[in-house]
């Protein structure tokens, strides 16, 4: 490692700049793909209020997927065709998905009020559509895409887990964002959605060195095995606590904020316990990040642009959350 | 659109109510191009692996530029720009407008760079079958892209003064918000005017150019089979692939060889001196006839409407109603402009997916065909959906723009009537 040259280093920048952005995606579209999901569940006049917490911010948070499958696309070209390759229809669905969600955002409060609750559904329907597909490309991709029985019963199972990810990340998103009537149903939709969460991610745990030899070798092998356990112990205390305060009258104060930074830090374990079982790997025990990636010449013309503009896009991103943070107001275009 | 966001929030209650309904709009059609852009960035890898994995090297760098620098600077600031108005102060809210508005313009400098380099590829060399940067200025500045780049920023302008035109025109129509349509429809009325002709100098610019590089886009653009001196401009024909000629000519002498070589005689190379290797011709014959068609309409629309409009005291409620259902039924007309001359540019590119170099067969995905068909269809019926309830909340939103929610309150006028002219480059 400490010998690699910086044309051998740039493909690992690369990889982990994606791995960051994709980071972000599921984080920040995933709350709002969750509030999407929990809609089904509210009156109108609470979906109007829900719909606000989110408004500012989704449009940024899908352009971090744009980023994300970006510098996949000019970063790893190779990877880039025989992921969305194997993802033809999943990916297609998503898309979908995605693209009803979008639109029926801007139509359910510009078209026809009698049009409303049609817009609504398709905004429900949209954000469950992109979250199942994105969960069953997840698992089809940590399992290397193999073939056989037990794969799609694997995708099948993140296919759902992945959903009720978002939907307790968005619950306590609104439990952040939102006050009164609203913040106490969403307190009800954590808790119910909190259960299969861990259940998925424990059978995500448990199925991915099943399924994948290499992964196995990475976690159960000693010594390193006892420096990465910290990985799913600390996830454990973090989701343990989510619970805790779900159940207590402080997380309708001022703690209100702390269900959702401690999910989005479990998020971030689960990444880092991802990319441990798949490096070197891009598609895993089939491409290396350096068989995978563009010339030298190439990334360092592309670094030079994301040296630039990614400080910018962190300050904008942070700047834009303290204009509308606090509790969330009606929108409107004035 | 993209002049609409200069617009500064008006102390004048005409130009905020305008503000207030061209907003909403311009967040609706924003909001369609992010979820139908997003899928761009997918098919490069579903539908063309082959693309990526020859002139990755090249495509790459451009592709992430698009991405970095514009798309995160339009979406990242449009939250503060639609929403924040009264959450930040005057200046830091036009800022970010401005910001949107350059965003827009950089994604489509990079993405016409690429899309320019595929039709004119320079700046590259082939190591095994891989192609590579050589001089990345020529990459990006290749043969054709300050004609596209300039043809394709005056078209956006021509869209957007003509969805102007042709809202306003409707609202004067059904008698809603008719001061607020007036001034609107006035501003878009100059800007195409002024629009039309710079956008004629720029395609006659951008046709010159393609006949240098790509002799064989305008053989099909004008359905010259045979090398030709003395070229006639067909203003009507049948173009047939299958016997190699036209039926149903009609066509001015000379004129094509006038256009194209400024000379009478000048010549044309035929389609067929580029055996197996240039566009099926009808698609481009026809949408280049529908582009530079709706392009003169155009033209005409602005000055004959802006001649009838000074005739009539600058007063709209004078102009005749018919004059102004034609506004109105061109609302869309530069989408279809830019939409049939992207046709003419891509089709009129092909088979090859980079001019000579790579064929479009050779990159497409192995994916089943069903699977394609079905993803395909699938997108049509998604697309026409949309299309649909677009224009309808459009017409929608025009005809109950008085009932736009949110008093005037007195700090709108508290600058006097006289500050109401606009500060930004309001179109």
């Amino acid at each position: 490692m400490i010998s690699m040259s910086f044309d051998e280093l740039l493909p690992l920048i690369f990889i982990g700049l994606m791995g960051v952005s994709l980071l972000v995606y599921v984080v920040s579209d995933g709350y709002d793909l969750g509030v999407g999901m929990l809609m089904h569940r509210a009156t109108p006049e609470e979906r109007d209020t829900m719909v606000a917490s989110i408004g500012p911010f989704w449009d940024a948070n899908e352009t971090w997927l744009v980023l994300g499958v970006g510098l996949l696309l000019v970063a790893f070209p190779k990877a880039h065709g025989l992921v969305l390759s194997e993802l033809y229809l999943p990916t297609a669905l998503m898309l979908v998905g995605l693209i009803l969600r979008g639109a029926a955002f801007d139509f359910r409060v510009k078209g026809k009020a009698n049009r409303k609750a049609t817009w609504d559904r398709l905004f429900i329907a949209g954000s469950m559509l992109a979250s199942v597909c994105q969960g069953w490309m997840l698992g089809r991709y940590i399992s290397g895409f193999g073939e056989g029985w037990n794969y799609p019963i694997f995708a099948g199972a993140i296919a759902v887990a992945l959903p009720m990810a978002y939907a307790l990340l968005g619950a306590t998103w609104l439990v952040m964002k939102t006050d009164g009537q609203l913040q106490h149903k969403a307190i009800e939709w954590s808790k119910i959605a909190w259960p299969p969460m861990v259940v998925g991610l424990i059978l995500i745990s448990m199925a991915t060195p099943w399924i994948s030899e290499t992964v196995r070798e990475r976690w159960f092998t000693l010594p390193a095995m006892i420096a990465v356990a910290s990985i799913p112990i600390t996830a454990g205390i973090a989701l343990l606590t989510v619970r805790l305060l779900l159940g207590s009258p402080a997380v309708r104060g001022a703690l209100c904020w702390l269900p959702f930074a401690l999910l989005v830090l479990v998020f971030l374990l689960s990444f880092l316990g991802l990319s441990y079982s798949i490096y070197p790997f891009v598609v895993i025990d089939r491409l290396t990040v350096w068989q995978a990636a563009s010339s030298p010449e190439s990334l360092k013309i592309i670094l030079i642009g994301v040296c630039v503009t990614l400080p910018v896009i962190i300050a904008y991103t942070g700047f834009s959350y303290r204009v509308f943070r606090g509790k969330t107001i009606e929108l409107d275009y004035a | 659109m993209k002049h609409l966001r200069a617009t500064d929030p008006q102390q004048k209650l005409d130009w905020l109510r305008a503000y207030r309904l061209w907003t909403k709009i311009f967040a609706l059609t924003f909001a369609l191009g992010v979820v139908s852009g997003v899928t761009m960035s997918f098919q490069f890898g579903t539908n063309w692996p082959g693309y990526m994995e020859r002139v990755g090297n090249i495509a790459g760098p451009l592709l992430g530029y698009e991405v970095l620098t514009a798309f995160f600077l339009e979406a990242g600031f449009l939250g503060v720009m639609l929403f924040g108005h009264r959450r930040v102060g005057e200046m830091v809210h036009l800022g970010a407008t401005f910001l949107v508005a350059f965003g827009t313009l950089m994604s489509a400098f990079w993405i016409l760079a690429l899309n320019s380099w595929m039709q004119t590829p320079a700046g590259y060399e082939i190591v095994d079958g891989q192609f590579h940067a050589r001089n990345w200025l020529e990459i990006i500045f290749n043969p054709s892209f300050p004609y596209r780049f300039v043809h394709m920023v005056l078209a956006s302008a021509l869209t957007c003064a003509f969805l102007l035109i042709g809202i306003s025109a409707w609202q004067i129509l059904k008698g809603v918000a008719i001061d607020t349509a007036s001034r609107v429809l006035r501003a878009g009325l100059i800007f195409a005017a002024l629009a039309a002709p710079a956008q004629m100098v720029a395609g006659d610019l951008h046709g010159l150019n393609t006949l240098k590089h790509q002799p064989q886009k305008i053989a099909a653009m004008e359905g010259v089979w045979e090398t030709t001196r003395g070229a006639p401009l067909l203003l009507f024909a049948i173009p047939d692939d299958a016997t190699r000629s036209n039926h149903f000519e009609l066509a001015v002498p000379k004129l094509a060889s006038l256009i194209l070589r400024h000379d009478l005689d000048g010549e044309i190379k035929g389609l067929n001196e580029f055996p197996s290797a240039h566009p099926p011709v009808f698609p481009v014959f026809w949408c280049f006839r529908i582009m530079v068609g709706t392009g003169i309409l155009m033209l005409l629309v602005s000055w004959i409407g802006l001649w009838r409009h000074w005739r009539d005291g600058w007063d709209f409620a004078r102009m005749p109603r018919p004059m102004l259902k034609v506004f109105a039924g061109m609302t869309f007309a530069g989408w279809v402009a830019t939409i049939a001359g992207w046709y003419v540019t891509e089709i009129g590119r092909q088979p090859f997916i980079v001019s000579g170099l790579i064929r479009t067969a050779d990159v497409a995905s192995r994916v089943p065909s069903s699977s394609v068909a079905l993803t395909l269809a699938i997108y049509v019926v998604l697309y026409l959906a949309l299309l649909v309830a677009y224009v309808g909340v459009l017409k929608y939103m025009s005809e109950t723009a008085e009932r736009t929610k949110g008093p005037i309150t007195s700090k709108d006028y508290e600058d006097g009537p006289h500050k109401y002219q606009r500060r930004g480059e309001f179109a």
